[in-house]
């Protein structure tokens, strides 16, 4: 079962009088509970192309499927509530709200969505995460590796069906960064949630399912075909 | 390299990047500067111009002033002119229209002013005036409320009088002045016969000098001046009406300065809060400059180098707005002005200004820049967010006490006393350390104590508050103190009106005659009773003067030394007094009792208020010499009562046992109480048909003036609050500027978990109504304290809460922080919130 089809994506931005075609004519599709790998040099439309598939921004071609929600034609505020219901988040440099705990930082996606079992759900979910006696703790008072276990365990809390993770390890060493990876893999395979990874670490890469390159806007391979 | 060269360069490079973020600091003093400026600029042409005026103000080189006719003296050869005046309060009549209303009659012979003019509609009236005939100048004022045209009638006393003109100006007289007594001038040549000269009147009779130019005033009436004191005749001169005239507004505009330096301080507050955002954004820099070998002095200078160019830029433009300020202002005080004031700029007041702003944005923005000279180099390495505490830096409370002492020092000027500085600096401190704790003690519990199980929205929008850099506190404080004054202003003035208004409640007395005559007791009696209106009392007063206490007459007690001396104003003060063996309800004896006088030789014992026996230094016991009516009457003081001088009734500051000036010559005052103003009003043309010479005063009227009076006094004192309220208002606006990123980032980072945009506005909204909230509660309840201490303490009032005022203030308030916010943070919802990949940090 597909979860994610992009057809056709292109996405240009005017710069000046410049018209600057950041993705070019993207295709692909992925199955439910697949890993997948966005690889390929600095500048090459990565994030672009994450932040379109999750619906974060607009297409200027083409058409994004997710989870049977045709994003183009949804506003913002379906598209936000897509995301509440279908997506998790993952940050090269964590995004916590400062003003929360980490508790309440992983209660907010369950609060969207109106959970009623939110605070008892993040309990759990930080204690996979290892951080049961920091639950009082405002992320300034955690370290980096600490906020961003928060944050896949905030990430996790709606029980999305598909997982965007750019960089996820990007601002971390490499035991830490190591870490982080075999949670995000073990909770995926747990939740059977899809993952897509966008990532510089070739070894990271190497342990999805699949493998996508890109180049100068283009998807110059697939591991898949 | 040049060292000081350096680090202006680097200040220099750094300013380009931060220029706009530093005038946005610095922009909160902008009004306190500008208000300072205005009120001192004002102050200083208003100077000017009663010097310039200051003839104009008397009217005349010379004025003398007794209450009974002022016989012919020495100086009137020297005159070159001379005019007369015997004025006094009296009911006038429209039969036009059969109302009535009290004003002060001025019957006036002569071409008084000689200086300036009396200001008439026509203007033609003024001369009119004077050719004779029984005519009339009628103040303006009254003439509108009463509808009255030139040719209309007026009626004083027995006399009919053509009005000719309205009065719009005359010497030394104000819009207040018109309102709390209407005047109506009449040729002194009718006054007899108006019938009003009659005993119990308070006549005041005037005479008007104009001497040559080349008269020296002061060294001319110098060998009379001791005469005059013994004949109670007062002498007023073009050079003490400056100086007094001078010094009341002096003081005016001092208060109003100091009002100005609390938003100026506001300001300060806000500078404060956000020079510690910038610091803390500066922080890494700091760590990198440091790293590189530049030393913590220099590294401090760079910032501070800034900071004082903006500071000064924006003393500069708080003193430029200051000066356009300045041109409102005469509509502002118009009614309170005797003179015509001229605007323009004032350098002392502008040079004045920039230099308190500068030294006071300086003063305060250290605060949070002393943190620069602690930064470790070792910061670049691990940058940790967490506050580099000051609490130990001796420098930081060498700077917290520079404030105080410039605080104290610019309060001084202002106030003039050590003491009343103190008490101002500590007023100020007080609030705002009231207001920080208030603040904090929310946070902390907020933090403390916020239930998990609220509503996630308010959860989330309460625990914005405590956002790093938010600054809610100083928000809280700024704002806070804004509402504090602009709502005990409020309450004050409507603890004042309703303690008036109060006073018509049940079976208290609501309406007064007065100069009444013996012969025409039972006449007015019966009059009132026909009217169906109750006797409440009825009481003979007489007047008289004291003349010696303890034997010690005017001149011996002038001689004493300052422990044993009295008052002199009890040897210059015609007493008005009663007699009756009783106490009336507003009266309760606090010391001594009530003595009867039953035969002839007894000791006459009086009793005398306590708080006037209090300021004139009157004492249990002491013998009293009252000159009445030219027969002398030797008595003691038996006992002092306390008087309530808030209700209506007759209340006397001596009263007299019965028996004892029975056969004096008096006049007589009758109390009743009407259910309607319709009915005073009423009730009072008629009684003022039939007898003209009598007054009459109604509650109803007094409220009116009271109104009247307050509402000008609050409208400048509103307008003076303005001044923080906008000052709040700006520290709200630049703080959220500031934090407009970080919010930005929040709300993306919402909507990208799934957030709709109704639930991030909702989030924001809840924000601002929180903290606009906390602000204005705090505020109010700051000058809920502040009000019951004046209640209590000052005006002597029974508390009482104005909770309706307050919720207006705290909607109107809240309202205006939520509307700001809302205005801050619209954009942000329609962003495609693809931005949260990309931001860095
Ligand atoms: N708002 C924008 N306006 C114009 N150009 C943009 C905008 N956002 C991104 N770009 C450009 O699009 C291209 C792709 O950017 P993108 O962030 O997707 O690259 P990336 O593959 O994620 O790179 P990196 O590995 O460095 O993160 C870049 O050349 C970038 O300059
Ligand atoms: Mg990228």
């Amino acid at each position: 079962m597909t979860v994610l089809k992009v057809d056709k994506v292109s996405k240009t931005y005017q710069s000046g009088s410049r018209q600057l075609t950041v993705l070019d004519d993207i295709n692909f599709s992925v199955a439910a509970g697949q890993s997948l790998a966005i690889v390929g040099p600095s500048g090459s439309g990565k994030t672009t192309l994450l932040g379109l598939c999750a619906g974060l921004d607009h297409v200027s071609a083409g058409s994004v499927q997710l989870a049977g929600h045709k994003l183009e034609s949804l506003n913002e505020d379906q598209r936000a509530e897509v995301r509440s219901q279908e997506i998790g988040f993952i940050f090269q440099n964590f995004q916590l709200l400062p003003t929360l705990t980490a508790l309440e930082n992983v209660m907010v996606p369950m609060e969207l969505k109106g959970q009623k079992d939110a605070m008892k759900v993040a309990r759990e979910l930080l204690a996979k995460v290892g951080l049961e006696d920091r639950l009082t703790h405002y992320p300034s008072q955690l370290s980096g590796g600490e906020q961003q276990r928060v944050s896949i365990a905030r990430a996790f809390a709606n029980k999305p069906k598909i997982l965007f993770a750019d960089e996820p390890t990007g601002n971390l060493d490499t035991d830490t960064g190591e870490m982080i990876e075999r949670l995000i893999f073990d909770l995926n395979r747990q939740e059977n949630t899809t993952l897509i990874m966008v990532t510089h670490d070739l070894e990271l890469a190497a342990k999805t399912d699949r493998i996508v390159h890109m180049r100068g806007g283009k998807l110059v391979s697939d591991s898949n075909e | 390299m040049n060292k000081a060269g350096w680090i202006f360069k680097m200040a220099f490079r750094d300013f380009k990047q931060n220029k706009a973020k530093l005038f946005l600091f610095v922009s909160s003093i902008v009004i306190g500067i500008a208000a300072l400026v205005a009120i001192s600029s004002f102050g200083d042409n208003l100077v000017k111009d009663i010097d310039s005026q200051a003839k104009e103000l008397l009217g005349a080189d010379l004025v003398l002033e007794n209450n009974k006719p002022i016989g012919d003296q020495d100086l009137d050869s020297i005159a070159i002119d001379r005019a007369s005046e015997v004025n006094f309060a009296s009911m006038v009549a429209f039969p036009k229209s059969g109302e009535s209303r009290l004003v002060q009659v001025r019957a006036l012979e002569g071409a008084f002013p000689f200086y300036g003019k009396l200001v008439t509609a026509p203007e033609s009236a003024d001369e009119l005036f004077r050719k004779g005939g029984k005519v009339a100048l009628v103040e303006e004022l009254l003439m509108n409320q009463y509808s009255i045209q030139v040719g209309d009638e007026v009626k004083v006393g027995d006399l009919i009088f053509e009005v000719v003109g309205a009065l719009q100006e005359a010497p030394g007289q104000t819009g207040i002045t018109a309102t709390v007594a209407p005047v109506v001038y009449i040729p002194k040549s009718f006054a007899e016969e108006t019938g009003l000269i009659q005993y119990g009147s308070r006549l005041e009779y005037m005479e008007y000098y104009k001497f040559a130019p080349e008269v020296n005033v002061e060294t001319l009436i110098e060998p009379y001046k001791e005469l005059w004191e013994t004949e109670h005749i007062d002498e007023d001169t073009v050079e003490e009406r400056k100086d007094r005239t001078g010094r009341s507004f002096a003081n005016m505009s001092d208060f109003l300065s100091l009002v100005a330096f609390v938003a100026l301080l506001l300001g300060c507050v806000g500078v404060a809060s956000a020079v510690n955002v910038f610091v803390k954004e500066k922080l890494p820099s700091v760590a990198v400059l440091r790293c590189l070998g530049v030393s913590s002095r220099d590294t401090f200078l760079i910032y501070l180098t800034q900071i004082v160019a903006m500071g000064m830029l924006g003393s500069l433009a708080g003193a430029i707005l200051g000066t356009l300020v300045q041109y409102v202002l005469p509509q502002v005080f118009g009614e309170f002005l005797p003179v015509e004031v001229t605007v323009g700029i004032s350098w002392s007041a502008v040079g004045f200004g920039v230099l308190t702003g500068v030294l006071v944005s300086v003063l305060f923005a250290l605060l949070p820049l002393m943190k620069i000279r602690k930064v470790p180099p070792m910061m670049t390495l691990r940058p940790s967010s967490d506050s580099l505490s000051l609490a130990q830096d001796p420098m930081r409370w060498a700077v917290l006490g520079l404030i105080a002492v410039f605080v104290l020092i610019f309060s001084w000027v202002l106030l003039g006393g050590w003491k009343e500085a103190a008490g101002f600096s500590a007023f100020v401190a007080g609030a705002f350390g009231m207001l920080w704790f208030v603040g904090t003690g929310i946070m902390w519990s907020i933090r403390r104590f916020l239930p998990l199980t609220l509503r996630y929205p308010i959860r989330q929008a309460l625990a914005n508050l405590y956002r790093p850099n938010n600054q809610t506190i100083s928000l809280i404080a700024t704002i806070g103190l804004g509402t504090a004054m602009i709502s005990t202003l409020f309450f004050v003035q409507n603890q004042l009106l309703d303690q008036v208004r109060f006073a018509d409640k049940e079976d208290q007395p609501n309406m007064l005659f007065f100069d009444i005559q013996t012969s025409q007791v039972t006449e007015v009696r019966k009059a009132v009773e026909n009217e169906g209106l109750p006797i409440m009392q009825e009481v003979p007063i007489v007047t008289m003067r004291l003349e010696e206490i303890n034997g010690v007459d005017k001149s011996e007690n002038d001689d004493l030394s300052d422990e044993v001396r009295k008052s002199r104003g009890l040897y210059n003060r015609e007493f008005r007094v009663t007699y009756r063996d009783s106490l009336i309800s507003s009266e309760s004896l606090v010391e001594g009792q009530l003595h009867t006088y039953q035969n002839d030789g007894d000791s006459i014992l009086v009793s005398v208020d306590q708080g006037y026996a209090d300021r004139t230094g009157i004492e249990m016991g002491d013998k009293i010499l009252f000159n009445v009516q030219g027969r002398p009457l030797t008595t003691y003081v038996g006992s002092f009562r306390e008087v309530n001088f808030q209700k209506v009734s007759t209340n006397f500051l001596v009263l007299f046992p019965e028996n004892v000036l029975e056969k004096a010559p008096k006049f007589h005052v009758i109390i009743t109480k009407t259910e309607t103003d319709q009915q005073a009003a009423d009730v009072q043309n008629r009684i003022v048909k039939d007898f003209p010479n009598i007054s009459v005063i109604n509650l109803g009227m007094i409220v009116d003036t009271l109104e009247d009076i307050l509402g000008k006094i609050s409208f400048v004192i509103q307008f003076m609050a303005l001044f923080s309220i906008l000052t709040g208002v700006l520290v709200l606006v630049s703080s959220l500027i500031i934090s407009k990123y970080q919010r930005m980032r929040e709300s993306i980072l919402l909507r990208t978990l799934g957030a709709g945009s109704g639930t991030v506005s909702l989030i924001n909204t809840l924000e601002y109504f929180f903290l606009g909230s906390l602000a204005s509660l705090s505020g109010i309840l700051l000058s809920f304290i502040a009000t019951a201490m004046l209640s209590v303490f000052v005006f002597d009032f029974p508390l009482k809460w104005a909770f309706g005022h307050a919720a207006i203030i705290y909607l109107a308030i809240t309202g205006l922080t939520v509307l700001l916010g809302w205005l801050n943070g619209r954009g942000v919802l329609n962003k495609p919130p693809m931005r949260i990949l990309r931001s860095t940090s």
